[in-house]
């Protein structure tokens, strides 16, 4: 049973990804947006250095998490056309290797956009990049939270003929603790702000696991529905 | 047949409401004294603090009936929830309001980033708004039970990590007057008796609210399937009395 679990998560994980491999949908426009988020930062702030060097890590996880909704968006659309929903449900797969399957596969997409505007920040706001062991583990655990979180308002707006509108009211409220959290970790490790940023680490970790836990309670009756 | 959504329980427990307003305002308005540091600012703490002791109530009860519609699968439990829902928004959002109100001549602007409790009760507002907006999408009725009792709870279990999270962030609200571990009021006795007051009246007018609602909620379900079970009878009179015409 665990193993057809990880080798079903596998299937579905693959199958976005190629999905967005043949569409690239996720590189040739939400790479792009999330950079145009970084500019437009700039535009506002008058495009002085100083700041945005101190608010780097702020502006950095606003765009990390509106590239991450054009994500998950994208995720849900693929499922609601020509019934791929009901050929999800009917292909026997574990509604719980869906749900870790999609997951996977918008949470290696966030990672893609994280690089990048990592790249980003460097080269528009010439943030130092310090830290790196912190940074990192940010950058790996953050978007299991909002890949987890994602999936599970994913899934429950799908279909819905007003899920643009409705996702990002349901899930950036829901994200609101991990933005905080990611902010002080990436600050702490940036120097911007004196905090433990390892203590907010483990905020992010609890919020990862419970939203992957909670995902894998709801997921089967939220799938059910439709 | 009436044609009111209120019954003899209710109508005391709003006559109850009504007579307490009275004097809740009779007390917090006139025969309370001044607080000796905030003066006449004290009394907007007579509604302030119900208004969030009942968000908490309303959004408790949200949560339950959520968890027991998924237990259940009673439409009753469901119907609790979306009234104390739409209910605990409204006393959030007020909350909100008046907290502002306090805090313009306190802190010398509306909003303070620094207090915590405020802002975490800016998220959990924007939650259960979210929840509401979910009601709102049409759908078959136990589709959109289950699937608001879902956001419900997931909303519920945010509480805590927005609460910690906002909390560690920033923090600076006054401390909880009443709810201190140990208990040492700082308050007069009769400010201290109006707010107990207050609350117990809030809580009898939240009832009473809640009680409407849930009727409400209750008869828009039975008009539904009624007018479906209406529409297809008159459907089916029409077609005997054409067979029988032709």
């Amino acid at each position: 049973m665990g193993s057809s679990l990880l080798s079903e998560s596998l299937l579905v994980f693959r199958k976005d990804l190629q999905i967005e491999r043949r569409s690239r949908v996720a590189m040739a426009q939400v790479a792009p947006f999330a950079f145009l988020v970084l500019i437009i930062f700039a535009f506002s702030l008058d495009g002085d250095l100083a700041t945005l060097k101190r608010l780097t890590s702020g502006l950095y996880w606003i765009a990390v998490l509106f590239s991450a909704l054009l994500i998950i968006q994208r995720a849900f659309t693929l499922e609601s056309q020509d019934g791929v929903r009901d050929a999800l449900r009917l292909s026997g797969l574990h509604p719980n290797a869906i749900f870790l399957g999609k997951t996977a596969a918008i949470f290696l997409q966030i990672v893609v956009i994280e690089i990048l505007l990592g790249l980003g920040v460097v080269v528009f706001y010439s943030a130092e990049l310090t830290g790196w062991g912190l940074l990192l583990a940010t950058a790996a655990v953050a978007p299991v939270g909002i890949a987890a979180a994602g999936t599970l308002y994913g899934v429950l707006t799908a279909g819905l003929r007003v899920k643009e509108t409705l996702l990002p009211i349901l899930l950036l409220p829901a994200l609101a603790p991990l933005l905080i959290a990611a902010t002080r970790t990436s600050g702490s490790a940036l120097g911007e702000v004196a905090v433990n940023g390892w203590s907010w680490f483990n905020f992010l970790a609890i919020f990862a696991l419970l939203y992957v836990g909670l995902g894998l309670i709801a997921f089967t009756p939220l799938l059910e529905e439709s | 047949m009436t044609h009111t959504t209120s019954s003899k329980g209710t109508r005391v427990l709003g006559f109850l409401s009504l007579i307490g307003i009275g004097w809740v305002v009779a007390l917090g308005l006139f025969m309370s004294p001044d607080d000796f540091v905030q003066g006449d600012l004290v009394r907007i703490m007579y509604v302030h603090v119900p208004m969030a002791w009942l968000m908490y109530l309303s959004f408790g009860i949200t949560a339950v009936g959520s968890a027991m519609y998924l237990w259940r699968r009673s439409q009753w439990w469901d119907l609790v929830a979306a009234s104390s829902a739409e209910i605990g928004v409204l006393l959030c959002g007020l909350a909100l309001v008046t907290g502002s109100i306090w805090g313009r001549p306190t802190w010398g602007s509306y909003w303070e980033w620094g207090d915590a409790r405020l802002v975490s009760t800016l998220v959990l507002f924007l939650i259960f708004v979210g929840y509401l907006a979910v009601r709102q999408i049409p759908a078959e009725s136990h589709l959109r039970s289950r699937r608001s009792a879902i956001v419900g709870l997931i909303g519920a279990v945010n509480i805590p990590l927005v609460h910690f999270s906002v909390e560690w962030w920033r923090t600076l609200h006054q401390d909880a007057t009443i709810l201190t571990p140990d208990f040492d009021p700082k308050l007069d006795d009769l400010m201290l008796f109006t707010l107990f007051l207050a609350m117990v009246v809030g809580t009898l007018l939240y009832s009473w609210m809640l009680l409407h609602r849930f009727r409400m909620a209750w008869l828009e379900e039975q008009l539904l399937e009624y007018s479906l079970d209406d529409a297809i009878d008159s459907r089916r009179a029409e077609a005997t009395t054409q067979e029988v015409i032709s």
